[in-house]
């Protein structure tokens, strides 16, 4: 069907996509996502997500100065960043950053600092190993296209 | 020794052994056997002469008879005896000394005396002795006082005077009287002395006296000893009849006790036993202990400790028994509470061991359980992995042989998934982790789709039937999940046990509650739907009541707005009871019946264990894990429902189970369904419907290779989509049927190029011949309706699906017309149209294909204007891209105030918006825009921010048709948090209904389907 390399590349990618979806990290969303992509918008995954890096790195950065001082933390603020935060990760299918982001939100909703410092932290755990994988998938997903360019470049054109 | 005892019954004074202290007591204590005169006893003199003899006589027998007290007695006797012989050995030897001299001196008197009457014969005539004596006398009294001094028994009497003379004799005469007299004196003074002795000797203490004494100090030692003791002590003699009794307790007078038993004085619990113990130890002759229980009405209930000791004769004869009892009630309470506490005690400990094996099994069960979960786990992710990479893979481009293998890989994941949630669900459901999970569901598509699925993997000539009676509502609440578990496990099980006939879904309602209060809500209906029940086998009636309904509908609303005709809807919904607003239980009866092999009666019982099959050879034939019966039965009853199974060997078995459902509030209704919809194309939607309408599917035997057929028009990228898709097919294929096609390949290839055309003959219809057969009003639907479901009927028995399909398209063929003609009321009447359908998703689940159709095809400015109200990039971004590929073209504003700017502007026909955003939220906007839509102007707050955009949207929204302007816009909510509360809050704040974030396809599909009309 596809190349030899691409076949390779499309193997590693799905098992890379089983992994995640399998630790949880993805959900079915994220098909969703992928289903949107077609021959009009064929990057349109790669480009929702680092619009959705972008963001979150802005979000996290804020999130990490709200979190800066200890007596004067503007909870509310906090919350809305990270509704905003939890919005992206949900419409992207970021599973655990989102559950995480629940977890930080109730912390915040009860004024917790401490516990809004953790989640914090595993927040911006969670969104890097995120960002790792993906990145991952997207190179994978690069090379994928240019091996099967080959086949399907003319097809398409 | 017989002397001795006769002493001591004389003495019988015996100043009693008790106490004084106690004698006036009216109940003694101590009770002797004493009969009458023993009152007295304590007077020690006056005793003496009473008849006591007698009573003492038993004492005496007592001490007579028993060896103890005679040799007590003895020993005290001998005692006395010696020292008293020795007193009367020296008393006697000097009575002996005395008696002698006494005789001694009398016989000198007796010679003096014969001297003396030799000289009165001499001198009797001259002189008188008296007178001589009378000179003497003088002399005499003279001589004896002097000779007082001297020694008595001085015997050579001096005499001075001439011997032989008359004053010789004389004086010798006088001086053997004053020696007379001196021996007399002295005689007297030992007789005096004897006498003092003897008087002595009677003060002397007696042996009674001492014995008595001794006694006495013993008494009162007892008695001292026993005052306060909680003893009772008693003598009875050989025929048990009291004797003597010292009670501490008295409360009988002792003339009821003495001489009687225990038994003619006491009753009850325990007397008995006393009795018994006491002949017992009466008769063996060893003292014994025991302890007895009383309850008596004299003292209550009493534990006393018994101690019996036999007393005997000399002779070795028992002559009665010594008691003893102790009042040890307390003693024995703390006992028994002691034993009672240790046993407790036991008890507990064996519980906690018991505890401690449970929690070890357990623990052990966790494990097994965990190891079970980390092994399904184990093979469930890379078949998760299989299955989602299958459907990545339908997303690419695929030509149709290559999506037919990707569905059978899907469809046989799916199933394997299945097979490990079983094994899975059973261990869940075992140990009470299964939750279920309540979500609102249509049971006639949960029928219908579990048919399908049956369907699907069908390799037999069998009909499946599937029959919803028209009184289960439209939806219900409930864990769909389970229920069509169940129903699938059971429909594969009835498939695998028949080989040829039919299986079958009968669902329906049973009140368990009287529905007539809610029927009488609405009675205009009423009528019509029991005439709707009664005819429920005849689908056409039920379509032209339907119809009949929607006709009335529709022109008697013509003029109202969207509002009233929801509510008007809502009336409708009414007919399947689903008008209240509080959630109300409905049974539903669903009967699972085949005309398979059967069961023997014999392995009912067993049929629904675990890992039973009927018999090992329907195992060995049939396979199967025999989880499935267990499964379902234990999923029916944790639902609160039952499953039960009648069955007739060669005939068939007809499982049925009643459930508990909840019946949704309307408000919430048709906001989220986790059901999968066909909603892939025209035809297979139009099937939908109509199959929900009807209530009855029937699935023909069909071969393999059209399953797989599908519309390369469809969109089918994920599982849900698969699946929905599969529905379609087998009700197209139900639909070639009537061309009797009948195998695989070629057959699919041919059906698939019919269903192709008719689905582009359907567009084209649609939108070229505006004025087909159907064309007519709404009212001549009727006529359409009636008239071509008995042809249909005719030609194909029971296959109302595929007439509704056609059914179907003529209605959306006539909406269309309306729709050019008349925009407005086109829209209306299909909306209503919409509503008139049982199911409010029916319809518009046909319809909005034919839109999307119709926006790919036309795209052109007749398509709707959505506006997107949300202020995430990311989430505009996919939203954007769905409804690029949906067919739409949206406007996007980051905020609530943005939104309204935008309405300002112009007309939406849908807006989705977002509840949490800055500037301003969903909710106010949503508030604002309703409350223009009531009044037609716009609250202050935003008037006063953009006065200028307000006053030329005012005029260009009401400029044309102030009428539509106000009409209600839907408004859809788009929340990250999908809870009841937050559901509740968009509804309550003028919003339709709400999407949940993450928004998928499936989600935007239904709410447009919904709220845009077409």
């Amino acid at each position: 069907m596809l190349g030899l390399g691409a076949a390779r590349l499309e193997a590693d990618m799905n098992r890379l996509m089983a992994l995640l979806f399998h630790q949880g990290v993805l959900d079915e969303q994220f098909m969703q996502l992928q289903q949107l992509q077609d021959e009009s918008s064929p990057n349109f995954v790669s480009e929702v997500i680092s619009i959705y890096f972008r963001e979150s790195e802005k979000l996290l950065k804020n999130l990490r100065s709200l979190l800066a001082d200890r007596e004067c933390t503007d909870y509310t603020k906090i919350g809305i960043h990270l509704n905003q935060l939890m919005g992206s990760s949900s419409s992207i299918g970021a599973k655990r950053v989102r559950t995480v982001c629940l977890a930080f939100r109730a912390a915040s909703e009860h004024s917790n600092w401490s516990g809004c410092l953790r989640s914090l932290e595993v927040l911006e755990h969670e969104y890097c190993y995120l960002k790792t994988k993906l990145h991952e998938l997207f190179q994978m997903e690069q090379h994928r296209v240019m091996a099967a360019g080959a086949r399907y470049h003319p097809a398409l054109s | 020794m017989g002397g001795e005892f006769t002493e001591e019954a004389d003495m019988e004074v015996l100043p009693s052994m008790w106490p004084e202290d106690i004698g006036s007591e009216a109940r003694k204590q101590f009770n002797m056997e004493q009969p009458g005169a023993n009152r007295d006893m304590l007077e020690d003199v006056t005793i003496k002469e009473d008849p006591s003899v007698v009573d003492f006589k038993r004492l005496l027998e007592l001490t007579n008879y028993s060896e103890k007290g005679s040799s007590q007695l003895t020993y005290l006797v001998k005692h006395w005896e010696y020292r008293h012989t020795n007193a009367v050995r020296l008393l006697n030897e000097e009575l002996n000394i005395l008696s002698k001299q006494r005789q001694e001196v009398e016989l000198k008197k007796l010679e003096i005396l014969e001297e003396h009457r030799f000289e009165d014969d001499k001198h009797a005539g001259s002189k008188r002795p008296v007178s001589i004596l009378e000179e003497a006398c003088d002399v005499w009294g003279r001589v004896p006082r002097k000779r007082n001094d001297v020694a008595a028994y001085n015997r050579n009497l001096d005499i001075d005077a001439e011997y032989d003379t008359a004053m010789y004799w004389k004086q010798r005469a006088l001086q053997l009287e004053k020696m007379l007299q001196e021996t007399i004196k002295r005689e007297d003074a030992l007789m005096q002395k004897l006498l003092e002795n003897i008087k002595n000797l009677e003060t002397q203490s007696s042996p009674v006296e001492e014995l008595s004494q001794i006694l006495k100090r013993a008494d009162n030692f007892l008695h001292f000893i026993l005052q306060t003791a909680p003893v009772v002590i008693g003598h009875q003699d050989k025929e048990l009849r009291y004797r003597f009794i010292y009670n501490h307790f008295p409360r009988l007078e002792e003339e009821d006790i003495i001489g009687k038993t225990d038994e003619e004085i006491f009753s009850g619990a325990g007397v008995k036993e006393i009795q018994d113990f006491k002949r017992e130890v009466l008769e063996r002759g060893s003292p014994a202990k025991r302890e007895i229980k009383f309850d008596t009405p004299l003292f209550g209930s009493k534990t006393f400790l018994i101690y019996v000791e036999p007393v005997f004769s000399k002779a070795g004869d028992t002559i009665g028994v010594n008691y003893m009892g102790m009042d040890v009630t307390d003693q024995v309470a703390r006992r028994e509470r002691m034993a009672k506490l240790r046993e407790e005690i036991a008890v507990q400990k064996a519980k906690e061991t018991e505890l401690n094996k449970t929690i070890h099994i357990t623990e052990e069960t966790m494990r097994a359980k965990q190891m079970l979960a980390t092994m399904s786990h184990e093979i469930r992710s890379p078949l998760t992995g299989v299955v989602g990479m299958a459907e990545i893979l339908g997303t690419t481009k695929l030509d149709r042989e290559q999506r037919q293998l990707l569905d059978v890989m899907l469809s046989s994941g799916d199933l394997v998934l299945q097979l490990i949630n079983d094994i899975l669900d059973l261990s869940k459901v075992e140990s009470g982790a299964m939750k279920l999970e309540d979500t609102k569901f249509r049971p006639r598509e949960v029928v219908r789709h579990v048919l399908q699925t049956a369907a699907a993997s069908l390799k037999k000539e069998l009909m499946l039937e599937g029959h919803v009676a028209d009184d289960v509502p439209v939806e219900v609440i409930g864990d769909v999940l389970r229920i069509r578990q169940i129903l699938t496990n059971l429909i594969s099980n009835a498939i695998k046990f028949t080989h040829e006939g039919k299986v079958g879904i009968n669902l329906h309602a049973v009140s368990k509650q009287c529905p007539g209060c809610q029927e009488r809500h609405n009675q205009g209906l009423t009528a019509a739907l029991q005439s709707t029940r009664l005819a429920k086998e005849n689908s056409s009636e039920t379509q032209s009541y339907i119809d009949r309904e929607s006709s009335h509908c529709s022109t008697c609303q013509n003029n109202l707005d969207q509002n009233s005709t929801e509510k008007h809807h809502l009336t409708n919904e009414d007919t399947e009871k689903h008008n209240q607003q509080y959630e109300k239980i409905v049974w539903l009866r669903c009967e699972v019946y085949d005309t398979g092999i059967g069961i023997p009666e014999k392995a009912l019982p067993s049929l629904f264990k675990k890992y039973m099959q009927a018999s090992a050879d329907h195992a060995r034939k049939y396979g199967g894990t025999g989880l499935g019966l267990a499964i379902c039965k234990q999923l029916v009853e944790l639902m609160g429902g039952n499953l039960t199974v009648t069955s007739k060997e060669h005939c068939g078995s007809t499982f049925t189970f009643v459930l508990p459902c909840k019946v949704p509030s309307k408000r919430e209704n048709s906001d989220d369904h986790d059901e999968n919809e066909a909603i892939s194309d025209s035809e297979i939607t139009a099937d939908s419907s109509s199959d929900e309408i009807n209530g009855s599917f029937v699935f023909k035997p069909l071969t393999r290779g059209t399953l797989f057929s599908s519309d390369g028009s469809m969109v089918c990228k994920t599982k849900l989509f698969g699946s929905s898709m599969l529905d379609a097919l087998h009700i197209s294929n139900g639909l070639s049927e009537s061309d009797s096609y009948s195998s695989n390949d070629c057959t699919s290839r041919k059906r698939l190029s019919s269903d192709r055309v008719s689905a582009i003959s359907d567009a084209k219809k649609m939108q070229a011949e505006p004025k087909g057969p159907a064309q007519q009003s709404l009212g001549h639907n009727v006529n359409d309706f009636g008239r071509i479901n008995k042809r249909d009927e005719g030609c194909q028995d029971s296959t109302n699906g595929f007439v509704m399909h056609k059914f179907d398209s003529s209605i959306m063929d006539s909406s269309r017309t309306q729709r050019n003609t008349g925009l407005q009321q086109g829209k209306m009447a299909s909306s209503e149209r919409a509503n008139m359908a049982e199911s409010v998703k029916s319809l518009p689940t046909c319809q909005s294909p034919t839109h999307e159709k119709e926006d790919t095809c036309m795209s052109d400015g007749s398509s709707f204007k959505i506006l997107l109200v949300e202020d995430n990039k990311i989430n505009v971004m996919v939203a954007q891209s769905m409804m690029r590929q949906l067919g739409h073209r949206i406007d996007v504003v980051n905020n609530g105030l943005e939104a309204i700017r935008a309405l300002q502007r112009s007309h939406y026909d849908l807006i989705f918006m977002d509840v949490c955003m800055p500037v301003m939220d969903g909710m106010q906007a949503t508030r604002l825009i309703r409350s223009f839509e009531e009044n037609g102007y716009w609250d202050a707050s935003v008037t006063n921010g953009n006065d200028h955009t307000m006053t030329s949207s005012d005029s260009l929204t009401h400029g044309p048709d102030a009428g539509q302007s106000r009409k209600r816009i839907p408004i859809i909510a788009m929340t990250a948090n999908s809870l009841a509360e937050s559901a509740a809050d968009c509804l309550a704040n003028g919003m339709d209904s709400f999407v949940s974030k993450p928004v998928t396809f499936q989600n935007l599909k239904q709410c447009l389907k919904q709220y845009l009309p077409c």
